[in-house]
């Protein structure tokens, strides 16, 4: 997982609220053997429509989702999350996220930050005015800045320690390396092994 | 105070403890299929990592491969490319597979014991819930998600907090005709499919002591129906036996540490288990389930129980489903329910013993005509080793189909399904609504049984023929 202190780019307004993880995702995407590649899928049933937000050149290469209220509610599928990085999204932004989207999202290294409506409003608005708008999220200051405004949000201290050091579960257990070599030299050598091949 | 099995084997994979944190465990050995392991592969590969350990790690193809003409490519498009990307991700990461056509491939929890992979005192994973299985060898197994696969193959480890300690004690010899599937599926009766949550369950008592090592198998493989992540049985001779001669069994003096080190696997007398439940193994019958989940099950000789009678609203409710899916009245005898299919195999019930069990039953008989029999062994190796004995003849010959070995009707992810409303004998694990094809009906049965309702059309036992 990337180390996540300070991210600068442009804004994908989405002026919808209760967008769920089919939305993000729809199923018929979730056949495949990766994590990567989801991107085709990612907001698949509103892909068609010319007038979609995430057609629009204007708004080409944000890396800044702004979304409305009740962000990724419905299932626990960890594809919804895998298809927003995939796409190239470094932060999604909404006044209220589903727990499950959020505690994967975290998992996985893509920064979710709860503003007031009112900010979400006001981003909108900017960069809808402005869609080359540059807003920089900065998880050292807890801050999301663009032009002269700031406004700080919160976020645990435990998750924002972990994806500032870029640790995912098993890059909390990576650092115990040392340990488990440890235990390694310890272990007893009668242990079967699958290599090389006996028969 | 004196430790349980599962403590043991737990206190001796630590590598690390802290307190408020899940303690991070050494894992001994990572079995891997297709169906759970590409993403875990593919994360693997996005981050730059390795496998740390692939000399603890084997792959082997079971879950959606076909049981006929293995020679041809896969027909199902989703069923080949998972197989195709498990084949490439194991040469790419160094892992042992053995893929279909070979002699060791089959059920992934086949394969580790004939391997001798599998031994006592060990922890095992795979991204599979009957893991459970190899605990017949007083061993802690258990089945993973898909990012905890990839935490295994990253680091040999996971992080995981401490189950409680259930004893099940069976004490008594059983009556003729009775199995290690008997003893299981009466235990799930008796705790209901939610009683081992939380629990690693010990099975212990004279007549486990009395059961093969296959039959141990049987029993510790469905503990997950009962609910527990683990079930384990303590080694004893007849373990240290069946892995004696194994191609992967300890050698020289690494046998003489191991025998020294698996005599300390039991609970110690004083030890205290956090629940207890004694089971007379003298009053088991043949079992066979009824409904639509493994904990609604009944001795063969009762009748299709009456939901009316039963206290529990939500238990009784389950039950009026459960009648209406299966197309079954209560008060129907058991015994003279009709069967379409019979299904020998599965990681509960395709190892040799199983089907000499059964080829016992049949030998010099028909079955039915009114029915079709599928005998789908549980490895590559339990098939040659069926067919060396002659027991694919006796199949044959009394008109069942020889199948190549996987997974096949357990769970119907390959071509091998029942119809709708197609009712089977199987002696499988899992009774759910469609779990071997959209509407197929599903009665949880030993190999015994199995053969038995062959013979006669009508759930039986070997003891009605
Ligand atoms: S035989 Fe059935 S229960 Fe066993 S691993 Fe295969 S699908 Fe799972």
């Amino acid at each position: 997982m990337e180390k996540f202190i300070k991210h600068t780019g442009t804004v994908l307004p989405l002026r919808r609220s209760n967008v769920d993880t089919d939305q993000i995702i729809p199923a018929v995407y979730l056949k495949r053997v990766t994590k990567s590649g989801f991107e085709d899928g990612l907001f698949g049933a509103w892909r068609n429509d010319p007038e979609f937000v995430l057609n629009k050149p204007e708004f080409a290469g944000a890396t800044v989702l702004v979304a409305g209220a009740d962000f990724g509610t419905g299932s626990s599928r960890e594809h919804a999350v895998w298809a927003l990085q995939n796409y190239g999204f470094k932060v999604v932004i909404s006044s209220r996220f589903a727990d499950i989207f959020r505690g994967n999202s975290q998992k996985a290294g893509l920064l979710t930050v709860v503003l007031p409506q009112e900010s979400v409003e006001a981003i909108w608005a900017a960069v809808e005015a402005d869609p080359k708008l540059a807003v920089s999220v900065d998880l050292e200051s807890k801050t999301v800045v663009y032009g002269v405004t700031s406004v700080s949000f919160a976020i645990d201290d435990y998750t924002r320690w972990r994806l500032m050091e870029g640790l995912d579960d098993i890059g909390l257990t990576l650092k115990k390396l040392d340990e488990v070599s440890a235990f390694e030299a310890e272990r007893a050598n009668f242990k079967p092994k699958t290599l090389p091949i006996r028969s | 105070m004196g430790k349980t099995l599962a403590e043991k084997i737990w206190a001796d994979h630590i590598v690390s403890s802290n307190p408020g944190e899940p303690d991070l465990l050494y894992i001994d050995l990572h079995l891997i299929h297709e169906v759970t392991s590409p993403q875990a592969f593919d994360g693997l590969r996005l981050a730059g990592r390795k496998v740390r350990r692939p000399d603890l790690t084997i792959a082997t193809e079971d879950h959606n491969v076909p049981t006929q003409n293995i020679n041809l490519p896969i027909a199902d498009p989703v069923s080949k490319l998972q197989v195709d990307t498990l084949r490439a991700n194991c040469a790419e990461f160094g892992v042992r597979i053995h893929s279909l056509g070979d002699a060791e491939q089959g059920i992934v929890h086949v394969v580790g014991p004939q391997l001798g992979i599998t031994q006592p005192g060990m922890t095992i994973v795979c991204g599979d819930s009957h893991t459970s299985t190899h605990g017949a060898f007083g061993a802690l197994a258990f089945g993973i998600g898909t990012s905890e696969v990839e935490h295994v193959l990253a680091t040999q480890t996971l992080p995981l907090l401490r189950p409680k300690t259930m004893a099940i004690n069976v004490e008594g010899t059983l009556q003729p005709g009775v199995t290690s599937k008997d003893i299981i599926l009466a235990v799930i009766a008796e705790i209901g499919t939610g009683g081992g949550q939380g629990f690693v369950l010990e099975y212990r008592g004279s007549a486990i002591r009395a059961l093969s090592m296959e039959g141990r198998m049987t029993v510790c493989n469905m503990s997950i129906e009962a609910g527990a992540r683990a079930g384990l049985i303590a080694p004893d001779q007849t373990t240290f036996d069946y892995v004696h001669e194994k191609p992967h069994a300890p050698e020289g003096a690494d046998w003489d540490a191991a025998l020294a080190y698996w005599s300390t696997l039991h609970s110690d007398a004083d030890a205290v288990f956090d629940k207890e439940i004694f089971i007379n193994a003298e009053e088991l019958a043949p079992f066979v389930t009824w409904g639509t989940n493994p904990g609604q099950g009944l001795p063969l000789s009762a009748n299709v129980p009456n939901p009316a009678d039963i206290a529990d609203l939500e238990e009784r409710g389950a039950a009026e489903r459960a009648l209406t899916y299966m197309g079954l009245v209560a008060g129907t005898p058991l015994k003279s329910i009709k069967v379409d299919t019979v299904f020998l195999g599965s990681c509960t019930n395709g190892r040799i013993e199983d089907l000499r069990a059964a080829a016992q039953v049949l030998e010099g008989k028909k079955i039915s005509p009114s029915l079709r029999m599928l005998v789908v062994p549980g490895s590559a190796r339990v098939r040659l080793q069926a067919e060396q004995e002659g027991l694919d003849k006796v199949f044959i010959d009394a008109g069942a189909e020889w199948r190549n070995a996987g997974c096949s009707m357990c769970l119907g992810m390959n071509p091998d399904q029942l119809a709708p409303q197609e009712r089977s004998a199987s002696t499988s694990n899992r009774n759910f609504e469609g779990r071997q094809g959209k509407g197929g009906r599903t009665h949880l049965v030993s190999p015994l049984v199995a053969a038995a309702t062959a013979l006669r059309g009508t759930l039986s036992s070997p003891a009605d023929l």
